[in-house]
């Protein structure tokens, strides 16, 4: 950590902590405050058509981004180097799946907000976090497909740089002044996504969290008992307790 | 022997006027909200029809309800959970909001703030769904009484499978009308299609809910109800479908649509059912036989073995004394008049019809011939081949003998008691051609003609060792939470995360539904204990101190 500026260590230790805080805290909150506002907000009853494109293109591709960052954020080179991966080979293989599911993802992300702008339904149905969440997303999608696309030009090496950055955000091993050595494009992917993390628990991102893997192990029909001594819908909030009072 | 209870439905089609009463109460208590305009979940559907949405029955284009597999193992017939995982970020058989309808509203305030024109201002219709004005083309009843036939009826998926003996020609058409609400089903696909595992069927009384808490909004129970029967809240993402009315069931009163139904035709019951069976008799592999397999599912409560089994799975005795006075049990095993919506969808569906003999009885009425004559209705029966085959598309599968046999028991039913009632002997042969006893088919009279409310619902309330617990006082102000400033209103107000999100104020505890049964059920005007003492500060002209303006003070208060 040693000869990290003031303004490195606020950008690359600061922020990300923060942001995590948030991110951590905020999930907690809103599950407990607003289970029923958690939700995909799916808008298909409105359109279907470009949807039936946009969204699968986009949710596999970026789902295909999420296992390349897995990859290459939370592996060691040393790891992949003893199971006899070479360099190149991992770049190859890096820069073409990361490619496709990149280019999945933003030609999907297009339809996707070319629909939302466009069709009446959806785009009334659109909060203004939505938009800015999707500004954000689109942003770090962007820079992000930048950067792989540059590894075929570029002389960086990001496993050796903001991967250990990365990772010792969770090992309290701090390097920021790895990440202040990084070029802008990392840079700025890396401050902006770490600012969607923070965003995340307040957005409809948090369906994430809702992955129904579960589904397919569970049996097909669920029997559940009515909560003992309650009845009706819900349970009775403050307002409406009843007084023992003897009148 | 796994005994389990299910509050069921029955409905006489023969009575239903198909004046609509039952969804616009449904509507108004339940689905009067912003983002389910377009969701009834009581329709009457007129038959031949389209339904709603439209084609539903089409399973081949919906993909709804259970099918065999070739091993004979029942599937989703929209596939295996893995293609449901798969195909879960643009559902692919997903009905549109224009298969319902686009719901609209008018601009009422052109009507209001118009200056003097010399025609009348006119309201122009706008869409609920994008705000902007709207041409009428579609709506839930658009079909209603064969509007547009024979073109918009020649889409009714059921017709079409009768189609070749069809000709809508207006002098030999036939229609009735067709109820619909979810039908809460032993063996549900709209549970089994979705992912969060949000849907479920409470083990006390087989109603099938949506956990709004859970639901995350996948889509997948729309497409798994064959009967299209739980519907996508847009502004809410969570489905949303019929509750069976369970915070009025479990104080013992019938639901909304039932209470106010004009003609008087459902009935609601206990059915007491062996769960371990339930998968089997789904699987059984002909169609036609499904019928019977469901029958015997249903476990009959005067057997001292099922209620030696019903004791011992915990269901309280007053259920099984209710499930013995069960109309819905009498009608499905007992008279065996009444029969499922599309069995063939294999959910186990358990809102049943007893079909309409009146189509019938209608063609033979015009020819001039006696229509309450057993002989001429038994031989209309036969030759009208059409209604019988478009009810058992419907009702069997496709097997007219159930059909035929229940219209048979209705006709016989109608002479019989024609005879009675003129003062005529009563020919005891009737009741015996269609293997009835005299006294079963007057009780069967009784049940279907006179219909007597406490026989036709008969709703033990839950677990009446608490009912005390649920009374809530009627009197007091309905205006809850207003020490908690973060509430908000249930109706179209934006929670921070989009519409809905937030603590809700719950709209199904707003009515105290065991005061509204005190009310109901008592013989004399009904009021607060004080009534006489209290004062309608609306009839109140501020002059003097009307008595009881205060309360009456009590021995120990003490005037400041």
């Amino acid at each position: 950590m040693s000869g990290a500026s003031t303004l490195d260590i606020l950008l690359w230790v600061v922020w990300p902590y923060v942001c995590l805080a948030v991110f951590v805290f905020g999930h907690w909150w809103r599950y407990h405050y607003d289970k029923f506002g958690w939700t995909t907000r799916s808008s298909q009853l409105y359109e279907s058509r470009l949807l039936r494109w946009g969204s699968p293109l986009f949710h596999f591709g970026i789902l295909f981004v999420f296992l390349g960052h897995v990859m290459g954020l939370g592996v060691p080179k040393s790891w992949t180097s003893a199971v006899g991966i070479s360099d190149h080979l991992y770049h190859l293989m890096a820069i073409t799946i990361g490619a496709v599911a990149g280019f999945c993802t933003i030609v999907g992300m297009i339809i996707l907000i070319y629909r939302r702008r466009t069709v009446g339904p959806v785009f009334s149905a659109t909060t203004r976090m939505d938009k800015a969440m999707y500004l954000v997303l689109a942003v770090v999608i962007l820079l992000g497909l930048a950067n792989t696309v540059g590894q075929v030009i570029g002389e960086y090496d990001y496993r050796e740089g903001v991967s250990i950055w990365f990772r010792g955000i969770f090992r309290f091993s701090l390097h920021p002044d790895l990440m202040a050595a990084a070029p802008l494009t990392f840079q700025l992917h890396g401050f902006i996504a770490i600012f969607l993390f923070a965003m995340w628990p307040f957005t409809r991102l948090v369906h994430v969290f809702s992955a129904p893997i579960g589904y397919l192990w569970r049996p097909y029909i669920v029997y559940r008992a009515k909560p003992e001594g309650r009845l009706g819908s819900a349970p009775t909030r403050r307002g409406w307790d009843r007084s023992d009072l003897k009148r | 022997m796994k005994v389990m209870a299910q509050m069921a439905m029955v409905m006489n089609l023969d009575k239903c006027i198909g004046c609509h009463t039952c969804s616009v109460t449904c509507k108004q208590a339940w689905t009067n909200r912003s983002g389910v305009e377009y969701v009834w979940w009581n329709n009457v559907e007129t038959r031949p029809g389209q339904g709603y949405p439209r084609t539903y029955e089409d399973q081949e284009r919906w993909q709804g309800g259970w099918r065999l597999t070739r091993t004979g193992r029942l599937r989703l017939r929209a596939g295996s959970r893995l293609k449901n995982l798969v195909t879960i970020f643009s559902s692919p058989t997903m009905p549109a909001i224009q298969d319902y309808y686009e719901p609209w509203t008018y601009d009422y305030d052109t009507l209001i703030s118009s200056p003097l024109t010399k025609h009348t201002p006119v309201a122009q219709p706008y869409s609920l769904i994008s705000g902007q004005p709207m041409k009428i083309s579609w709506s839930a009843n658009w079909d209603d009484d064969l509007g547009g036939a024979p073109n918009v009826t020649q889409n009714d998926p059921i017709l079409k499978k009768v189609s070749d003996e069809i000709k809508l020609e207006y002098e030999r058409t036939f229609m009735f009308h067709l109820p619909r609400i979810c039908e809460h089903c032993l063996n549900p696909s709209c549970a089994a299609s979705c992912p969060s595992g949000a849907i479920y069927k409470r083990s006390e009384d087989g109603i099938v809910l949506v956990d709004q808490d859970k639901c995350r909004g996948w889509r997948k129970c729309v497409t798994g109800c064959p009967y299209k029967k739980v519907y996508f809240n847009h502004k809410t993402g969570k489905a949303e479908k019929c509750t069976f009315c369970f915070p009025r069931i479990e104080v013992g009163i019938p639901t909304v649509c039932s209470e106010t139904c004009v003609g008087r035709l459902r009935y609601i019951g206990l059915v007491l059912y062996d769960a371990d069976r339930v998968l089997d008799a789904a699987s059984t592999e002909d169609e036609h036989e499904l019928l019977a397999a469901q029958r015997s599912v249903f476990l009959d409560p005067d057997d001292p073995e099922v209620q030696r089994e019903a004791e011992a799975a915990g269901i309280p005795h007053d259920w099984v004394r209710a499930a013995q006075r069960s109309p819905v049990w009498k009608l499905i095993n007992r008279y065996e008049v009444a029969l499922p919506l599309h069995p063939e969808y294999r959910t186990m569906p358990m809102v049943w019809y007893v079909p309409p003999l009146s189509p019938v009885v209608d063609q033979v009425q015009e020819t001039g011939v006696d229509a309450e004559d057993v002989d001429t209705l038994f031989a209309a029966i036969e030759s009208l081949r059409i209604p019988v085959e478009y009810l058992a598309e419907l009702f069997t599968a496709g097997d007219t003998v159930p059909v035929t046999g229940v219209l048979h028991k209705l006709a016989a039913m109608r002479s019989y008691m024609r005879d009675l009632n003129l003062g005529r002997d009563p020919r005891p042969e009737i009741p015996a051609g269609v293997g009835m006893s005299e006294e079963d088919m007057y009780e069967m009279y009784r049940l279907l003609a006179l219909a007597p409310y406490d026989e036709r619902y008969v709703i033990p309330p839950a677990h009446s060792e608490q009912a005390h617990q649920l009374e809530e006082l009627v009197t007091e102000c309905a205006v809850a939470n207003v020490d908690d400033g973060l509430e908000q209103d249930y109706a179209g107000v934006s929670g921070p995360f989009g519409e809905g999100s937030g603590e809700q104020s719950q709209p199904i505890a707003v009515e105290t539904l065991q005061a509204l049964r005190t009310r109901q059920t008592s013989d004399e005007s009904w009021g607060p204990p004080d009534k006489h003492r209290r004062v309608n500060l609306l009839n109140w002209d501020g002059q003097g101190m009307p008595r009881g303006l205060f309360p009456r003070k009590r021995k120990g208060d003490v005037d400041e």
